[in-house]
């Protein structure tokens, strides 16, 4: 008894109080900022392993980005990673960063259906499902639940059931093999339901982009809610989203101790 | 000579490697095995021979729908086994036509089982006595397209007293897919079949079709994300072998320091994870906080949690200096203490002791018999460790690794390894950050492979043995490309350890594995 009563004391308070706020330690490559210098374009657009920068004016897709920085190295002048972690969306089109753009990514409020905000405002449980997934966006979606980022707090829960859910959260490019299951798991929860695709290989396929072995027709048929950026998406990225698509963040700055 | 023999990550001419007749290729492959536990099989492969030799490009050798090209008749194989003892990889070929059936392997040594699966899953090759002809992962270049994974052929029981459990691909908590299926007589597990699959990507196949070096990397470093860092190091230390290139100690240092701290956030993840399946609360929050510090200072020094853009061939984005190693001293000071306060309260509860004692056994017998590697083997007392069996970067060279053995093989062995490993790791990081290296490798270095190559390179990851193998054609271009996780052995020993358990019990023993969907279904 006092053994625990000493590890809870020594643990102290883990929780970071503010998430939309949080400071992270050290680099972190968050959202890129390009300026308008001129540097070798066909290089630069050819640098990159996924295909994420295209040129004239100078993009990067976060939808495909694998945010290894090899372009800030190469061109720091042009490319700087900003350690800002909200990246989500909810249009697919507002995760390029074009040059000379400094704004922050957000999700836009008009393109929320509406139930979203109503129904799952104040609490949202979700089904994930791993569909090619690495297990590295995996294991940042169970870390949104520890004690440090601690996302219950919210009303936002993994769930183990899609019946219980209020939607599904995907990771990974989508298999093949994975296809299947991965519509009888939607189609196993509720309506209304969300998608929210997690990291690159879910919202793009990432490095695995035509590869025979993917089936992402899923994604024609259905509509996405959110796209949380990241190799894998960092647990600020993805709670950060989901509380913007829930308009939740004014919740957020509430104090806790 | 019936094989060549190799060390890690030397490249070696493919014509070298000796081309035996299959009854011949046979006998010395698995004679080799046979009484000596000190070595195992770390690859077995096959390509066909005509792709190979034909010089075309490789993306041709997909057709307009992406189906992989039919060439040629006959499957080159090639084994390599590896002896701990000698520190050496013997590696020796043959050719099969898949219109005759031969012999296999697994009906003499089942470490060849999953091989030989996969052999006659790709190619058609024909066996007449392989106990278990099953897929194994449903890849997209499979021969045979009308088998799918909605139908794989289970074992059933035809029993009124006995009762089948499926679980997945979907599970209960956020994890990657696979199926389960229990035959089960009340709560009791009488066997246990794991079908996997679902994660299949055609990672060796993209390896043959991306060209840049930069991509190449990144598929590396996506092939399981919770061993970046394992599978990232395996691929440049393959890399720049295979291109003549030595890197210096910087690089050598930076690659076994990310390794070791890998190794530490993992394990006390799994530490966390297997205190919430048998619902201890305290466990499974201080462990699973205790994770965050080092998967943090992996970002500071590299600017991503699990280490994604660290490892390069040639060169690092990221050179370790003074000011990281004094960062990272303090946080394992804190780390450390808050780890044995925790650790010595765990490892006394009763009420936690008696859920991991003598659940989930695996014998000394069975693991060899399996050829399970990592940790999996460690647990039962079967002594399996690149990194002093097969040393590489600074291992060999400034540590002389002692592995740690445990010999119960049940949960409470492999969580004590995982404790013991912890403790391990941060000695050799501690003696590390005592004397880091000025960063002093060439810039633009150009990596060019070499023609008509075969390496293979070795790593211990968190789980394991790591082995990728690669062949050149005569241009330099890759030409073959195999992965082998070890979850790829690892899988079985699972299934094994949960018969005669309950069936509640089986959460806790899959934790106690933590083996890789992604890693073994590519």
């Amino acid at each position: 008894m006092f053994e625990n009563i000493k590890i809870w004391w020594h643990q102290g308070k883990q929780y970071i109080p503010d998430v939309t706020n949080a400071k992270l330690p050290g680099i972190f490559r968050g959202r890129p900022v390009i300026t308008r210098s001129v540097v070798d374009e066909a290089a630069l657009v050819e640098l990159c392993p996924t295909g994420a920068i295209t040129g004239n004016p100078v993009c990067i897709d976060l939808g495909k980005c694998t945010f290894c920085g090899e372009c800030a190295f190469r061109f720091p002048e042009k490319i700087s990673f900003t350690s800002d972690y909200k990246l989500s969306a909810n249009v697919r089109e507002h995760l390029v960063v074009k040059e000379g753009n400094d704004k922050g990514i957000a999700v836009e409020p008009a393109k929320v259906r509406k139930e979203v905000r109503s129904l799952f405002g104040r609490s949202l449980k979700l089904r994930q499902v791993s569909a090619g997934g690495d297990n590295s966006c995996e294991l940042e979606l169970n870390a949104c639940n520890n004690v440090q980022f601690d996302m219950s707090r919210f009303g936002i829960d993994f769930v183990a059931s899609p019946r219980h859910a209020d939607g599904v959260v995907i990771t990974g490019p989508i298999t093949a093999n994975m296809a299947g299951p991965l519509e009888i798991c939607y189609n196993a929860v509720p309506d209304p339901k969300i998608i929210i695709l997690v990291g690159t290989d879910a919202i793009s396929g990432g490095i695995f982009a035509g590869s025979p072995a993917l089936d992402r027709e899923f994604l024609t048929k259905y509509p996405v809610d959110l796209y949380v950026p990241g190799n894998p998406a960092h647990p600020l990225t993805f709670i950060n989203g989901v509380l913007d698509m829930l308009k939740k963040n004014n919740l957020t700055n509430r104090k806790y101790d | 000579m019936k094989y060549i023999s190799i060390s890690n990550n030397q490249a070696i001419s493919l014509d070298s490697i000796p081309e035996l007749p299959y009854g011949e290729f046979l006998e010395s492959n698995v004679g080799m095995l046979t009484g000596s536990p000190e070595r195992h099989c770390v690859n077995y492969f096959g390509f066909w021979t005509e792709a190979y030799s034909s010089g075309e490009p490789v993306e041709d050798l997909y057709d307009e729908n992406k189906n992989r090209k039919e060439y040629g008749e006959n499957v080159k194989l090639i084994c390599c086994i590896a002896d701990d003892k000698t520190h050496q990889i013997y590696v020796s070929s043959a050719t099969v036509d898949p219109e005759v059936v031969y012999e296999s392997f697994t009906a003499r040594n089942h470490n060849f089982e999953k091989y030989e699966r996969e052999m006659h899953e790709i190619f058609r090759i024909q066996y007449n006595n392989h106990p278990w002809l099953k897929p194994v992962r449903y890849s997209h270049d499979r021969a045979d397209k009308a088998e799918t994974i909605e139908n794989y052929p289970f074992f059933g029981a035809d029993s009124h007293e006995l009762h089948e459990v499926g679980v997945g691909p979907i599970h209960a908590g956020i994890i990657e897919p696979g199926h389960f299926r229990f035959i089960c007589n009340g709560e009791q597990i009488m066997h246990l079949e794991i079908q996997l699959g679902y994660q299949h990507r055609g990672i060796e196949q993209l390896f043959l079709q991306k060209k840049k070096l930069a991509e190449l990397t990144t598929l590396a470093e996506n092939i399981a994300g919770d061993t970046t860092v394992g599978h990232t190091v395996a691929f440049v230390n393959l890399w720049e072998s295979l291109c003549g290139y030595k890197p210096g100690r910087s690089l050598h240092f930076s690659r076994t320091l990310a390794l070791e701290l890998e190794r530490i956030a993992i394990h006390t993840g799994d530490m966390s994870a297997v205190c919430a399946d048998i619902g201890y609360q305290l466990g499974n929050s201080v462990y699973g906080r205790l994770r965050t510090p080092i998967v943090n200072f992996l970002q500071e020094w590299g600017g991503n949690r699990l280490a994604k853009g660290l490892i390069r061939a040639g060169r690092t984005n990221f050179p370790f200096s003074g000011k990281l190693g004094a960062r990272l001293a303090s946080i394992l000071d804190e780390f450390e203490l808050d780890f044995n306060e925790m650790t010595s309260k765990f490892f006394k509860l009763p009420s936690a002791l008696s859920r991991l004692e003598k659940t989930g056994v695996v014998t000394y017998g069975q693991v060899l018999e399996i050829g399970t590697v990592g940790m999996a083997a460690r647990m039962s007392g079967l002594n399996r460790d690149i990194r002093s069996s097969h040393p590489f970067n600074l291992f060999g060279e400034e540590f002389t690794h002692e592995p740690v053995i445990k010999h119960h093989g049940d949960v409470y062995a492999r969580v004590r390894l995982r404790r013991d490993e912890i403790h391990q790791s941060i000695g050799y990081i501690r003696k590390m950050i005592a004397d880091i290296p000025e960063f002093t490798e060439a810039a633009g270095v150009k990596l060019n492979p070499q023609r008509n190559m075969f390496i293979l390179s070795l790593v211990e990851g968190w789980r394991g043995e790591i082995c990728h193998c690669a062949i050149t054609d005569n241009e330099g271009r890759l030409g073959l490309y195999k992965i082998k996780d070890p979850s790829f052995h690892n899988w079985m020993a699972l299934a094994q350890a949960v018969r005669n358990n309950g069936i509640s019990d089986f959460p806790i023993c899959n934790k106690s594995f933590n083996l890789s969907y992604c890693g073994h279904d590519l």
